[in-house]
C-alpha cells in the first residue's frame, strides 16, 4: 500500500503532547495498512466529515457482541481500511498488565489486525482497532486458546464491567473493587456476550465517593464504596498538617498557600460537622455525609471508618435520548464480600434485570425506564422501603396517586346517595 | 492444530472472561493490597503510597494518546521490563502507570522516559488538567460531528504545562465526545468538548426501503419530527419513506443511528460545543452535569484554533479567579453564571438558555443576581 500525502495530519506531528500521527507513521513501517488509515483520516480532515459507512454487523460464532463492524466509504482509494472492524478485549480488573501479556496481545494484533489500539475504550475494554472480517475467527481462536482471554461486550447486553484501582493501591478503597468486578464479569459471561436486554447495561465499581471510574455518571448499576461508622482520626497527624509538616491535599498542588485548617477543611465541609476543640479535631460523624473532602485534604490524618461497604445507585446515562441522568441512590449501604460470592448484590442485579427486561422499551436505558414509571414504582419493584435518602427533597406538587385500597371505603361510591344530602 | 475454517466449531472455547488481575500485580501491590495508609504526590506525575507494613509504592504516571500502536505498547513494555519488573497499569483517563517499590528506582525511570522524545509526558496528577478522555472521531466512528484524536492533540499541545504541573485551583477533568451519544462521561466533566450537528438529516429515498425499518426510524425521534411520507426514488417508483420536520429537529442524530438512509453529518453544519462545570466526585459538592456555555465552534482541522482558544481561555480565567481547592463548577456556582460569562468574555446568547424538557429547572426564579455588563 502506497503512502498518501498527509499535509494536514503532518501538522499534528509538532507540539509537546504525544502525536498519534507520528505513532501511526511508525507503525506503518511494518503494517502498511496504517498508511490507508492516515490517508482516509487526511481525507476527513480535508472534507471535514467522517468517511466510515454506517454500521456493519460482524462477529464471531455464538457471540452477539464484542466486535464492532466498520467499513470505509472509499475502499478503492483506501483498500487497507476497506474493512476496519473493532475487536473489544475484556480488560483485566483495574487495567493491570504484565509486559508478557501485552506483548502477546501485540503479536496477535500484528498478525490479524492493523496494529492500532485504544488503551482503553470508554467503557473499559482494550480496543483493537481495525481488522478484516476473515480475520475475526482465527483471531478469536488464538485469543481464547493461546492468550486464554475473551471478548468484551457491545450492543444491547451487559457491557464489560470496569472498576477503579481500589485497595490494590489506594487507602480509600472501601471494598475490593477488582475482585467483585472480576467475579461478576465471570458470573455474567452469557449476558456480556449475547445481547438479550432492551439496551446496554453497565456496571461500574468505585472504591470511595471520589468515584474515579465516574460510576455515578455513566453506569446503570453504580457501586460506590462507603462506610457506616466514624472516620478514623490520627490527632498527631492532624497536628502535623497544622504545623506544616505534611503537604495538604496529598501534595496535589505545588502552589498551595500554607495549610489553614479553618479555611481549607472546616469551612469547606458541606455539612459543617467538623470543628477544632483546642488541638483536637472533632467530627460529628452522625452528620457527616462521607463526601471525602477532609480525607482528601489530610490523607495521613483521616481514614474511612472500619465498617466498610458500598452504596448502590441506579440509572445513570449520557444524553441520548431524553437527556443525561446521574445515578439515583437506591441502597444506601450493602456489604460487599467475596465470602458470600456477592450473593446479596447478584440478587439486586437480577431483580432489576427481571423487571427491566419485561417493561423496558427497545433502546431504553434503565434510568429512562425508571423515569417513565417513576421512582416509587421502581422502589416497589425492587421491594425497597422508601426512605428520605432516596430523594433530594420531598415532592413539591400535591398530586399523589392514592389507590383504591389506601382510602377508607375505596373509590366506589353512589352518586345518588350523595345527592340525597347534596342537591344539584 | 489452530483454527480450521472448515470446522470453525471444533475445540471452540467461549466465555472464559478476562485474565485474572492478580497475576499482573507488581509484588509491592500483591504484598500491600488493603494495607495502604496514605499517599502523597512527590512531584507532578509521581505519587508514593505508604503501607502499614512500611512498604512504599512509587507510581510514575505517563500521559498517552488514547490511539496508540502496538509499537508504542511494546516500548511501554521495554520500559516496564527495565524499571518496573515488567508490570504496568492503565488508568481510566488513558494514562500509563509504572509502579516501583523504592524511591531509588524513580529517577532512572524518569530519565529513561525523558530520553524517548515527547512520547511519555509525566504528569496527570493532583491539581492539573487531566489527560483528555475521548471517543473515536473520524478515525473509526460512523456518526461523529467532529474528530477526536486531532482535536485532543491540538488542545493538549496548548495546555501541556497544565498537565505536567499541579498549579490549578483543583483538578480539571477534560473530555471530548465526537457526538451527542457521548461515549464516556463527557457530560460530567470540568471542561467538555462536544461534537454537534446543526443540519437535519437528509432522506436517501433510493436506499431507505432496503436499509431501514420505517417504524423504528419514526419512533427514534424524541420530538416526533420524523413522519411517514410517500416519496419517489431515482427509478421513478413511489415508495414508502419518511419526512423530517426541520423546525422540530434538535440534531441529536438518533434517527441516523436507527436508519442509515438519514445521514446528517455536514462539513459546515457540524462543529463543537463547549460545556463546563461538571464533576463526578462527591467531595465538597454533589456530582453534577456540565453546562453548555459555547453552543458552536466550527470544525477547523488540523488544529481547531477556535476550540483550543476557548478551552485555554476558560482554564486561564478559572486558574486566576477561583479559590484554592475549588473545582471549576464550584467556582461558577460561587461567582454566579453571569460573572462566569462576564469574566470569560464568552457571549451569552439565546442558545445558552435551555428549551428542552425540564428546562424550567434552569431558569432563575429569585431576585438574587449580580449586575454585570449583561444588564443594559
Amino acid at each position: 500500500m502506497p503512502k498518501h500525502d498527509t499535509p494536514l495530519l503532518d501538522e499534528l506531528e509538532s507540539g509537546p503532547w504525544p502525536s498519534f500521527v507520528t505513532d501511526l507513521k511508525r507503525q506503518a513501517e511494518t503494517k502498511p495498512e496504517c498508511w490507508d488509515i492516515l490517508g482516509q483520516l487526511e481525507l476527513s480532515f480535508k472534507d471535514r466529515i467522517t468517511h466510515w459507512k454506517h454500521g456493519g454487523i460482524v462477529g464471531v460464532f455464538g457471540y452477539g457482541g464484542g466486535i464492532v463492524g466498520r467499513y470505509s466509504d472509499s475502499p478503492k482509494q483506501f483498500p487497507g481500511v476497506a474493512h476496519f472492524h473493532t475487536v473489544r478485549l475484556n480488560q483485566p480488573s483495574s487495567k493491570f498488565y504484565s509486559s508478557a501479556k501485552l506483548r502477546d496481545i501485540c503479536n496477535l494484533w500484528e498478525k490479524y489486525g492493523s496494529g492500532m489500539t485504544n488503551m482503553h475504550g470508554s467503557t473499559g475494554d482494550l480496543v483493537l482497532l481495525g481488522t478484516r472480517t476473515e480475520n475475526l475467527e482465527p483471531l478469536f481462536y488464538e485469543l481464547t486458546h493461546d492468550l486464554k482471554q475473551d471478548l468484551g461486550g457491545s450492543g444491547s447486553n451487559l457491557r464489560t464491567p470496569a472498576c477503579c484501582v481500589g485497595p490494590a493501591r489506594c487507602e480509600w478503597g472501601c471494598y475490593d473493587t477488582a475482585s467483585i468486578c472480576h467475579a461478576l464479569t465471570m458470573h455474567y459471561q452469557d449476558e456480556i456476550h449475547r445481547p438479550a436486554f432492551p439496551y446496554k447495561f453497565k456496571f461500574k465499581f468505585s472504591g470511595c465517593p471520589n468515584d474515579c471510574v465516574a460510576s455515578i455518571a455513566r453506569s446503570d448499576f453504580s457501586v460506590i464504596g462507603t462506610w457506616k461508622d466514624d472516620i478514623r482520626i490520627d490527632q498527631a497527624a492532624v497536628q502535623g498538617y497544622i504545623k506544616g509538616e505534611y503537604k495538604p491535599n496529598g501534595g496535589a498542588r505545588t502552589n498551595s498557600k500554607a495549610f489553614d485548617m479553618e479555611a481549607d477543611v472546616l469551612a469547606l465541609c458541606p455539612t459543617g460537622c467538623m470543628r477544632m476543640k483546642g488541638d483536637e479535631l472533632q467530627i460529628d460523624n452522625k452528620n457527616c455525609t462521607r463526601c471525602m473532602h477532609c480525607l482528601n485534604m489530610m490523607p495521613r490524618a483521616l481514614r474511612p471508618g472500619v465498617q466498610q461497604g458500598a452504596s448502590i445507585l441506579c440509572g445513570a446515562k449520557a444524553p441520548i435520548l431524553d437527556g443525561a441522568q446521574l445515578a439515583t441512590l437506591i441502597f444506601p449501604f450493602v456489604e460487599v464480600s467475596a465470602d458470600n460470592e456477592y450473593e446479596n448484590i447478584i440478587e439486586i442485579i437480577e431483580s432489576i434485570w427481571d423487571w427491566w427486561m419485561e417493561v423496558g422499551k427497545n433502546r431504553e436505558r434503565l434510568g429512562e425506564t425508571m423515569q417513565r414509571v417513576g421512582l416509587p414504582t421502581f422502589l416497589r419493584v425492587m421491594n425497597v422501603t422508601p426512605i428520605p435518602q432516596h430523594i433530594k427533597i420531598p415532592r413539591e406538587n400535591p398530586y399523589v396517586f392514592w389507590t383504591d385500597e389506601e382510602v377508607p371505603g375505596g373509590f366506589e361510591r353512589d352518586v345518588r346517595e350523595f345527592r340525597k344530602k347534596h342537591a344539584q | 492444530m489452530g483454527y480450521d475454517p472448515a470446522n470453525p466449531m471444533v475445540d471452540r472455547i467461549t466465555d472464559i472472561g478476562p485474565p485474572h488481575f492478580e497475576q499482573f500485580y507488581p509484588q509491592v501491590i500483591k504484598d500491600n493490597k488493603g494495607k495502604w495508609l496514605y499517599h502523597e504526590m512527590v512531584q507532578p506525575g509521581v505519587m508514593v503510597h505508604v503501607s502499614e507494613t512500611g512498604a512504599e509504592c512509587y507510581t510514575v504516571r505517563v500521559g498517552a494518546a488514547r490511539l496508540i500502536s502496538i509499537e508504542h505498547i511494546r516500548e511501554l513494555c521495554d520500559i516496564s521490563d527495565a524499571h518496573a519488573d515488567g508490570f504496568m497499569r492503565f488508568t481510566t483517563r488513558n494514562n500509563v502507570e509504572f509502579m516501583v517499590d523504592s524511591k531509588d528506582k524513580v529517577q532512572p525511570l524518569l530519565d529513561d522516559l525523558a530520553s524517548r522524545g515527547n512520547k511519555f509526558p509525566v504528569g496527570g496528577t493532583g491539581a492539573c488538567v487531566s489527560n483528555c478522555v475521548h471517543t473515536q472521531g473520524w478515525i473509526h466512528c460512523h456518526t461523529p460531528a467532529t474528530d477526536a484524536s486531532g482535536v485532543v492533540k491540538a488542545v493538549m499541545d496548548e495546555i501541556f504545562d497544565q498537565f505536567t504541573e499541579m498549579k490549578l485551583p483543583a483538578k480539571v477533568k477534560l473530555a471530548l465526545a465526537c457526538c451527542l451519544n457521548m461515549c464516556g462521561a463527557v457530560h460530567c466533566s470540568d471542561i467538555a468538548i462536544l461534537g454537534v450537528h446543526r443540519k437535519p438529516p437528509m432522506i436517501d429515498h433510493d436506499a431507505i426501503s432496503g436499509l431501514c425499518e420505517l417504524p423504528l426510524a419514526i419512533s427514534s425521534c424524541p420530538l416526533g419530527a420524523v413522519k411517514p411520507a410517500k416519496a419517489t426514488n431515482a427509478k421513478g417508483e413511489e415508495i414508502k419513506s419518511v419526512t423530517v420536520n426541520a423546525e422540530r429537529c434538535m440534531f441529536c442524530g438518533n434517527c441516523y443511528t436507527m436508519c442509515p438512509a438519514m445521514p446528517l453529518a455536514d462539513p459546515d453544519g457540524d462543529g463543537i460545543a463547549i460545556l463546563v462545570g461538571g464533576k463526578v466526585s462527591n467531595a465538597k459538592s454533589n456530582p453534577t452535569f456540565s453546562k453548555m456555555v459555547i453552543p458552536f465552534l466550527p470544525n477547523t482541522p488540523p488544529r481547531w484554533p477556535e476550540t483550543v482558544a476557548a478551552v485555554k481561555n476558560i482554564l486561564d480565567v478559572y486558574a486566576a479567579d477561583a479559590n484554592q481547592y475549588e473545582r471549576l463548577g464550584e467556582w461558577c456556582d460561587r461567582i454566579g453564571w453571569e460573572m462566569f460569562f462576564e469574566k470569560t468574555g464568552i457571549p451569552f446568547t439565546m442558545k445558552s438558555i435551555d428549551d428542552y424538557r425540564l428546562a424550567y429547572d434552569t431558569w432563575r426564579t429569585t431576585t438574587n443576581f449580580k449586575f454585570t455588563s449583561h444588564c443594559k
